[in-house]
């Protein structure tokens, strides 16, 4: 058996790398980790907890792969593709973990695939267009990454301790990769806080634009309450999160924005499926070749 | 050859020069009446290559008769590249690419901010001089940092510390 390219080992008839994505082969067991859902708890609302995180993930990923060839040097436009990947890395993994916890059948391709807007549970700031569309720039895309990877580099480090061992397997091994993503986007936002009065510009622009979304990272769900002894209460890591980012803006001799915190509507916001019109245009261009060709592979 | 020499031998996908063992990525190998699971962990969370490592270790298991084999792939505990062996780190250098330095276990409690590239340690592997700088913190995959040697000016790849 050899492959005379990359494309044929992709597609090999070995029964479980099948997908849309290529599958992550993740119906194998976990050699180290326990599957089985930890006693007292939730599988609704586990799955949806699951969800949630994986949902985070995966749309900004989408959003940052946005930047493909048109970031401002060849460099960032590598950094930012990695930075995509390792997120999308993870919220395969949990996508992967919501459809087993759920037990309807759905695995992560079905999740991220055949979900409708509603039914998408991430927070509001990862859906706004930061660029390279017209709702901003490269700046805004770094201070939408900085508040981002610092608040998910809080919770997945809290998680790690999960009484769910496989959120804690996936959450130990992304804190490594988000202390890459959040470093970068602090020295970013001092280079273009500190470079010209045009960057300079830009990057407090930027923040301008993410910062009314930042609140909303900090409030519970219903069903992160519920889950005490496996998810994470988002406002306990609030102090953390406001740590770091004091420092990044002290150093960068900025302040934090003057602006109102974006509405919920009717006290629902992105975690109960309530979404921004950004999201169904992010969504559009993602899913529709998976659901003009159900079950085509590739 | 047994199972865990044939899978022991297979090449990264993307580091051709180090094996699957030296990587630090291929975990266990049993062999239990003619049945080979092999296990692995991924590098990143979102390594492409891990579907290639899934293949690659097939076909060499096949083509050395092995031909009931499985391939499990394990999350925790998480890869680091402190798992790179020290036969590794020296194919890395030969090879041009910087070794990644030992970092341990990281301690508890928060992770500390870096508002500057730490300092360097990471010597250049063509002329052997410490002084080189971070170009990108991110190159041609997850697991490298791309610098560049002030001695001899040649930019070179690093496999950062995870």
């Amino acid at each position: 058996m050899s492959f005379d390219n990359a494309y044929d080992a992709i597609t090999e008839d070995s029964g479980d790398d099948r997908q849309w994505a290529f599958g992550t082969g993740f119906d194998d067991p976990l050699s180290g980790v326990d599957r089985a859902v930890p006693g007292e708890v939730s599988t609704s609302d586990l799955s949806v907890y699951c969800l949630m995180l994986a949902d985070d993930a995966l749309i900004l990923s989408q959003r940052l792969t946005e930047w493909c060839s048109r970031a401002p040097e060849l460099e960032e436009d590598v950094a930012l593709a990695n930075i995509a990947l390792d997120l999308l890395g993870q919220a395969r993994l949990l996508l992967a973990r919501a459809g087993e916890v759920e037990g309807a059948g759905r695995d992560e391709d079905a999740l991220a695939y055949l979900r409708d807007e509603h039914e998408f549970r991430n927070v509001r700031l990862v859906e706004i267009d930061c660029g390279p569309g017209p709702g901003g720039d490269f700046a805004t895309t770094i201070a939408r990454l900085l508040v981002f990877s610092t608040w998910r580099l809080a919770v997945l480090g809290q998680l790690a301790h999960s009484g769910d061992p496989v959120l804690a397997a996936v959450a130990a091994k992304g804190v490594k990769e988000l202390a890459y993503h959040r470093d970068h986007a602090a020295q970013w936002t001092l280079r273009l806080a500190g470079g010209t009065d045009f960057s300079r510009e830009r990057m407090v622009a930027g923040l301008a634009t993410v910062w009314p979304l930042h609140d909303e990272l900090f409030t519970p769900h219903p069903v992160e309450l519920a889950l005490p002894a496996v998810a994470v209460d988002p406002s306990t890591v609030r102090p953390e999160v406001d740590e770091v980012l004091d420092t990044v803006l002290a150093e960068a001799d900025l302040s934090r924005p003057r602006v109102s915190p974006l509405a919920m509507v009717g006290g629902r916001a992105g975690r109960d499926g309530v979404h921004t019109e950004a999201l169904g245009y992010l969504l559009a261009p993602m899913q529709h070749l998976a659901r003009a060709l159900p079950g085509a592979r590739w | 050859m047994t199972a865990r020499e044939v899978a022991e031998g297979v090449l990264d996908p993307e580091l051709p020069v180090l094996t699957l063992a030296d990587l630090g990525v291929l975990r266990e190998v049993t062999e239990t009446a003619g049945r080979v699971v092999v296990t692995i962990t991924p590098t990143y969370s979102g390594c492409p290559a891990i579907d290639q490592m899934r293949s690659d270790l097939r076909a060499s298991l096949a083509g050395a008769g092995y031909r009931d084999v499985e391939v499990r792939t394990v999350l925790a505990p998480a890869w680091t590249t402190d798992w790179i062996t020290d036969a590794g780190r020296r194919k890395l250098a030969e090879y041009g690419i910087a070794p990644p330095a030992r970092i341990g276990p990281r301690p508890a409690g928060p992770v500390p901010l870096n508002l500057t590239p730490p300092p360097s340690r990471v010597r250049c592997p063509r002329c052997g001089s410490a002084e080189t700088v971070e170009l990108s913190r991110f190159s041609a995959t997850a697991c490298r940092a791309l610098r560049r040697c002030e001695s001899c000016r040649e930019p070179f790849e690093h496999v950062k510390e995870l």
